[in-house]
């Protein structure tokens, strides 16, 4: 297609990663924050009062994410086509339904958060809470259909390639919803979906262990903890089985992503279990290796095959070092969360029942760990989207279309990356501190509204009279 | 019409819904840029975050339709259209970014010097935004855009590009102050509405001038367009004409909820003469609607997404919009209990 330096590659790869890599955050805030919400407010309706201040701050919260989410999550949609107009160009027809699709539940969520965040004391109480619930839907809908599109990528189907005459191939034969359920997408989605519910639950049950540890030790404080950590302990739980099922489908779908994940230089039969380790001119160095494990892992039982990277060129092998660890950061941090959840529902009832020890929610060593669990969550998560994308190089659509034949002919990428970066790391500071500023105020004054200062004091008051 | 060309329609829905109602938004923006000082503008910035405040995302959303709307059904051309105008489209990505976040922030900003640096990041980049969206419009519409690779600069600045860019500015505005005055007359301000009114007529009466003087550079710079807006797309620009004269009477009439009708209906039809104005070709002298059109069955695929947007989407957008129009949404809801 286009002639293309390595370096303009690298540079559209970064900031496709940084973009990606920023969205999926907050992305995460779009798909399980409205549930969480959703389960205070409904509480809050019952009567707990406590629980309906969380509703109220936690929704605020959400507008401003949800902003921020939405504005990132469009400049991806930009840079699917600045970025890599050899994909959009060829494939456009074949992915672009669930594009669609997942258009129609941004629409729902973007109307339905407008109607929830106004209709605060405007609608009625229960019709106001029942507004969450196409968030909710929407949230679903969406995380498929953009998982569709990259599950696609790395399971390409619904279309067929045939000679174009001139050297060339083209696409023919489309088939939009063979290409939409495609084979890895519903475990891919689920474990996407799992894991915004982990990454929501363990952050915002982290901010709260954060003031428990400054001894904020009211109840509101207790049930926005509790309620979070909930919901995080039950997708923490499920999240193990499903990202080994996912794993098990890569043997035949990806097997150089599995190879490179495995660390498996070469195709074995009893392959070892390796943790750590890099490879350093074609040898394993500095791993611990359990002998016959991966092979159990990764194919169900010890005499099975696991590929090594040896079976194809070079050429077209995934950087086993990045794609090796980054996965295992992820499962490392996913075994460690599972533990760590599981131990404090275990110590509280304990405690509820018998007494022995002390509540979980007063131990400083908890709490400490409690906040940590937060960013480890998000850093598992970006683990995750690193094996799964850095696994699939040098392809951008799995033997079929390579990301140097698929990026923009366009100079220049190196400074829209630099702008890119400095921009999100802008919105993340200042997103950071306008948290930071309204939950103070909101422990100052108590007051659930924040008033936005438009003019100097004097003229707020005048204008308010109006 | 074939099934490619009613996927384009649909298409083009979206653009007129996103010029429309984004289009107000924007404008909102540009009118809380020049409100002065924090000591006069408190007042219209207030006004300006009640109004958009509720909306904004989901008319943004409407881009974004466009958008995918145009990779799924005119890959070829989308991926032509974005490589060759790279360089405008990174600064609409760059303003929308700037705009959505500077809205959020200032909502929640704690003092009146933090509020000012975001408010102005909102307020600049809404008024770039559409600027660079219109300078885009005016270089497919002036058929500078091909399925070959373009040059990166000189193929969205040429004169019909400055016109759009102008002319989406003008527009914005004064659909942002038509609606302004309506909602500030609503929530019972009448001295506010009356400000927004001025400032409605006055944006009006420039986007209709400059309307009428671009005739002369488009004239020569992009004749396919000229032709059709003269011949089959005329209906819609004598259209344009008459509603936005009659916008114009109902705001020197202080009538703004009516001013509005006329505004959307003024916009929109200048929008949709555009459209008509270029078909079939989706890229002007260059490439039509058949030429680049997607996979049948994934078109077919795009009118099912659509039917269930009918049903979903579009009854949510208008519940929203009957509930920010009720007069008591207008108003400050009684103090919080909590």
């Amino acid at each position: 297609m286009f002639a293309v330096d390595a370096g303009q590659l690298m540079a559209a790869r970064y900031q496709m990663a940084l973009s990606l890599g920023f969205h999926i955050v907050l992305s995460c805030f779009g798909v399980a924050f409205p549930t969480l919400i959703y389960i205070v407010h409904r509480r809050g309706l019952r009567g707990d009062a406590d629980a309906l201040v969380l509703a109220r701050r936690w929704s605020k919260v959400a507008a401003v994410l949800f902003a921020v989410g939405a504005v990132s999550g469009t400049v991806l949609s930009f840079e699917m086509g600045l970025l890599w107009p050899g994909l959009m160009s060829r494939f456009g027809d074949v992915i672009g339904l669930p594009f669609a699709l997942e258009g129609i539940a941004f629409f729902v969520e973007a109307i339905f958060m407008g109607i929830y965040l106004y209709g605060w004391d405007r609608l009625p109480p229960k019709v106001h809470l029942r507004t969450l619930v196409p968030m909710m839907a929407a949230g679903v809908v969406g995380t498929f259909c953009i998982i569709a599109v990259n599950s696609w990528m790395n399971s390409p189907s619904g279309f067929r390639l045939v000679a174009d005459g001139a050297g060339g191939t083209k696409v023919t034969g489309v088939q939009p919803l063979t290409a939409m359920f495609n084979n890895a997408v519903w475990l891919q989605f689920l474990h996407m979906f799992v894991a915004a519910y982990m990454v929501v639950g363990f952050v915002v049950a982290g901010v709260y262990a954060s003031g428990l540890l400054k001894g904020r030790r009211d109840r509101l404080h207790r049930v926005g903890f509790t309620a979070a950590f909930a919901v995080a302990t039950i997708a923490a739980v499920v999240q193990p089985l499903i990202g080994h099922v996912a794993g098990m489908r890569l043997a035949e779908h990806q097997p150089m992503k599995l190879a490179a994940m495995e660390l498996a230089t070469t195709t074995e039969h009893n392959a070892p279990l390796v943790i750590g380790g890099f490879i350093v001119d074609d040898k394993v160095v500095g791993a611990i290796k359990i002998p016959g494990l991966s092979s159990l892992l990764a194919r169900g039982w010890f005499d099975r095959e696991v590929p090594g990277l040896d079976q194809v060129p070079a050429a077209d092998r995934p950087p086993a070092n990045v794609v090796h660890n980054s996965f295992q950061i992820m499962v490392g941090i996913g075994t460690a969360l599972v533990l760590f959840s599981l131990w404090f529902w275990w110590r509280r009832r304990r405690y509820e029942r018998t007494g022995a020890n002390r509540d979980p929610l007063t131990a400083r060593r908890f709490l400490r760990i409690a906040v940590w669990a937060g960013p480890a969550a998000v850093l598992a998560l970006e683990s995750g989207w690193t094996t799964t994308e850095v696994g699939r190089q040098p392809w951008i659509v799995q033997d079929v279309l390579r990301v140097k034949d698929a990026v923009t002919p366009n100079g220049g990428i190196w400074i829209s990356f630099s702008t890119i970066l400095v921009v999100y790391a802008g919105l993340a500071f200042i997103t950071h501190r306008v948290l930071r500023s309204m939950s103070r105020r909101w422990r100052d004054t108590g007051d659930a509204d924040l008033p936005t200062p438009y003019g100097p004091p004097a003229e707020r008051e005048r204008s308010g009279a109006r | 019409m074939s099934l490619a060309d009613l996927c384009a329609a649909l298409m083009f829905l979206g653009v007129v819904a996103y010029a429309i109602f984004a289009g107000a938004d924007f404008g909102s923006g540009m009118w809380d840029l020049l409100a002065g000082n924090a000591e006069r503008g408190g007042a219209i910035r207030h006004q300006v975050d009640a109004s958009i405040g509720p909306v904004w995302e989901a008319n943004h959303v409407w881009l974004i339709y466009v958008l995918v709307f145009m990779w799924t059904a005119f890959p070829r051309a989308f991926a032509a259209m974005i490589t060759t105008l790279f360089v405008p489209w990174l600064f609409v990505g760059l303003g929308i970014v700037l705009r959505g976040a500077g809205f959020a922030f200032r909502k929640f900003a704690e003092t009146l010097g933090q509020a000012r640096f975001y408010g102005a990041a909102f307020a600049a980049s809404s008024v770039i935004t559409p600027f660079f969206l219109g300078m885009i419009a005016g270089a497919i519409a002036s058929g500078n855009v091909s399925l070959e690779r373009g040059d990166l600069l000189t193929s969205w600045t040429g004169a019909t590009s400055w016109v759009g860019g102008v002319l989406a500015v003008l527009t914005c505005s004064f659909l942002a102050a038509s609606f302004l005055a309506a909602d500030a007359e609503r929530a019972g301000d009448h001295e506010l509405a009356v400000y927004c009114g001025r400032r409605a007529l006055i944006s009006g009466v420039a986007s209709g001038a400059v309307a009428m003087i671009a005739i002369i550079p488009i004239e020569s710079d992009a004749t396919t367009l000229a032709n059709g807006l003269q011949g089959k797309a005329a209906p819609f620009v004598v259209l344009s004409a008459l509603a936005g004269l009659l916008a114009l009477y109902r705001l020197r009439q202080q009538r703004y909820a009516r001013a509005r009708v006329g505004a959307v209906i003024a916009v929109a039809s200048v929008v949709v003469g555009w459209g008509v104005a270029q078909y079939p070709d989706i890229l002007v002298d260059h490439a039509s609607i058949a030429d680049v059109a997607g996979a049948r069955s994934t078109l077919i695929g795009l009118l099912i997404v659509f039917g269930l947007a009918a049903v979903t989407a579009v009854p949510s957008l208008v519940w929203l919009f009957v509930l920010v129009n009720r007069r008591d949404w207008a108003q400050e809801p009684p103090a919080a209990s909590p």
